[in-house]
């Protein structure tokens, strides 16, 4: 099979899992900037990420013929500092030409709060200014219901915005319709206990059909399975999905999304 | 919608994992029982998300009675972690 893995922290992942990634047949990796797992102490942090993101990573993807490309944001967990979020916002112009660059992300809430919200707002006015593609990040638990419906009421509220060009991520049962009545793209995230195991993921691909919704496997440094887009593909088969399905699902649609970014290309 | 071409039966597929999780909810309720903890706010709103299992979108119903169902930001964000379950749910 191919896929694309849409949404992967490699920064955070060993070369064992580039190696069986493009063994299973992955075709291009796509990494949001994300929280460390800590705070980063000043604006320079971000700094050293973003050259990370955008000049050491493709690199190391490129020693397994990976194409990487990536997002640019500060994430929600550190958007409580408005201080740092706009200083982080001002710097990210100077990366966005640099051509692995697909957009601005993970954006998004966290805890949902006004001060996340305020730099939710100004990433989407960065994005807006400069035609980017956005990449949201919803909450987590207890706090992705309400989040999601503050995330797209408040990007349906701008006018500038395509929402063709918008993809919600981390989307589940109880969040999936609000994203696709908006218009706007969902990913579905495969995880071991948290968001959507790869049953459920299908589930909502069956009830909602397949045109504005992708998988990822988010992995990361915490609990998360690199493999898991092949492993969810394995499973639609499972389910009797046939193998024209399954290209659609895991290489059409990331392509389709990804492609209207001019950046985004991929070798079939 | 989308639908394989060859479908396949769900209970075939999936039963047995489906009876090892129930298992597996028993066995955490009769824990948490015996450990004296059912008052936990946590546990309280999984006993409360149990009874959506009869509603028609079980999953999606599941999902909501475990979220926050306000719509007003907060003012702050005093940690970073999310529980599982809304704490200011109602008793």
């Amino acid at each position: 099979m191919r896929y694309i893995e849409p949404h992967a922290h490699m920064v955070s992942r060993t070369t064992d899992d580039y190696l069986a990634m493009v063994v299973a047949g992955c075709k291009a990796v796509c990494e949001p900037a994300f929280w460390a797992g800590y705070d980063r102490s000043s604006v320079n942090g971000f700094y050293d990420y973003f050259r990370q993101l955008t000049d050491y990573e493709p690199k190391r993807a490129a020693m397994f013929g990976l194409p990487h490309f990536s997002w640019l944001c500060i994430n929600p967990k550190e958007a409580e500092d408005l201080v740092l979020g706009r200083e982080v916002i001002a710097m990210i112009p100077e990366f966005m030409g640099r051509e692995n660059v697909l957009g601005i992300g993970e954006i998004g809430l966290n805890k949902n709060s006004r001060n996340e919200l305020t730099i939710l707002e100004e990433h989407v006015n960065l994005a807006a200014e400069n035609n980017q593609l956005i990449l949201v990040h919803t909450p987590h638990l207890e706090d992705k219901l309400k989040g999601t419906q503050l995330i797209v009421d408040l990007i349906k509220n701008d006018s500038r915005i395509d929402p063709g060009k918008v993809l919600i991520d981390h989307v589940e049962e109880h969040t999936v319709k609000y994203v696709m009545d908006a218009g706007m793209w969902g990913g579905l995230t495969l995880y071991p206990e948290s968001k959507c195991t790869s049953p459920r993921a299908i589930d909502i691909l069956e009830s909602y059909g397949a045109d504005r919704l992708w998988m990822n496997s988010a992995c990361d440094w915490g609990v998360s399975v690199p493999l898991a887009v092949p492993y969810a593909a394995q499973e639609m088969r499972r389910r009797g999905y046939d193998d024209e399905t399954v290209d659609k699902v895991f290489f059409h649609n990331p392509v389709k999304f990804l492609s209207q970014c001019e950046n985004f290309t991929v070798r079939g | 919608m989308l639908k394989p071409k060859v479908k396949q039966n769900s209970v075939d597929l999936y039963f047995m994992d489906a009876r090892s999780k129930l298992i597996d909810i028993a066995a955490f309720m009769d824990r948490v029982e015996r450990d004296g903890l059912t008052d936990d706010f946590r546990y309280r709103a999984f006993k409360d998300a149990l009874n959506q299992l009869d509603a028609d979108k079980r999953a999606e119903a599941v999902l909501r009675a475990l979220s926050d169902p306000t719509l007003e930001p907060i003012e702050a964000a005093i940690t970073k972690a999310a529980c599982g379950a809304w704490p200011e749910k109602p008793r």
